[in-house]
């Protein structure tokens, strides 16, 4: 017996930790970590109603979204790893290659 | 209250202070400790919701395999430490925007459901339930996620690896 919104305020909490690490920091690891955090508030949410209303395929979702989350971490830390290959940075304000 | 709330709240206080460690630790190995506490509270909310399957793979994808991933990163980078370094100088404006976000989100959230709204009994759903649901309603989406894996792999291993001649 829980009531939903406590959990759904737990997850926006998430969210919104993970919206200023985004916006706040230079380090593009500590950027994917952020994003991280707000994958794992959606995963919150999507259970959270999964459990609500007794249908498991908000879990489903759930683990759909897991799985893009691995693949965009394995991606960003490849470009990451790049990106550090050339320019002896990671800081994210530092990369303007394509600026207008 | 009931015994779940109790804990429910324990675990969700837990998981916020980390998870606010995660964004304003001044060293990036200790954000990526923290990351892992925050990652863990949210797999016990999933075990608390009754979300079994999702809570194991929780940890053990998110903290066996992601956190590995980021300190493998962490390590291949030079890691800076302090808050200059790390954060941008107008940080006090995405805290601007954390804030409203949360703010508006949790007037949004008790509109749609008052904060005294009756409780609702846990659904259990064990990994069979899962499982039977994810390969008769979910093949279809189940194999175009393996493809994207398969396709992250691959390009991961394309960027990563260094260029031989040309």
């Amino acid at each position: 017996m829980i009531r939903l919104p406590f959990v759904l305020v737990f997850s926006t909490l998430l969210f919104s930790t993970g919206v200023y690490g985004v916006l706040a920091r230079r380090n593009a690891v500590m950027v994917l970590m952020a994003i991280e955090l707000m994958l794992n508030a959606v995963n919150v949410n999507l259970i959270a109603f999964s459990s609500a209303l007794h249908d498991v395929g908000g879990q489903i979702f759930a683990l759909f979204v897991i799985a893009v989350a691995a693949a965009e971490v394995g991606i960003g830390l490849a470009i990451v790893i790049l990106l550090f290959r050339n320019r002896a940075s990671i800081n994210v304000d530092e990369v303007n290659l394509l600026k207008w | 209250m009931t015994a779940q709330e109790y804990a429910f709240a324990v675990i969700a206080a837990v998981g916020s202070i980390s998870a606010i460690a995660v964004v304003t630790a001044r060293n990036v190995v200790h954000a990526a400790l923290y990351l892992v506490v925050a990652l863990l509270s949210v797999g016990a909310t999933f075990l608390l919701l009754g979300a079994e399957f999702a809570g194991w793979v929780q940890i053990l994808i998110y903290v066996g395999a992601i956190v590995i991933l980021f300190l493998f990163g962490l390590m291949l980078t030079k890691a800076p430490i302090g808050r200059d370094t790390l954060d941008n100088n107008r940080r006090w404006l995405g805290a601007l925007v954390a804030m409203g976000v949360f703010a508006g989100l949790v007037f949004l959230i008790q509109e749609a459901f008052p904060f005294d709204s009756e409780q609702f009994t846990v659904f259990r759903s064990t990994t069979q339930d899962v499982g039977e649901s994810m390969f008769r309603h979910y093949v279809l989406p189940f194999e175009a996620i393996s493809f994207l894996l398969l396709a992250a792999l691959i390009g991961a291993i394309v960027l990563a690896r260094k260029d031989e001649g040309n």
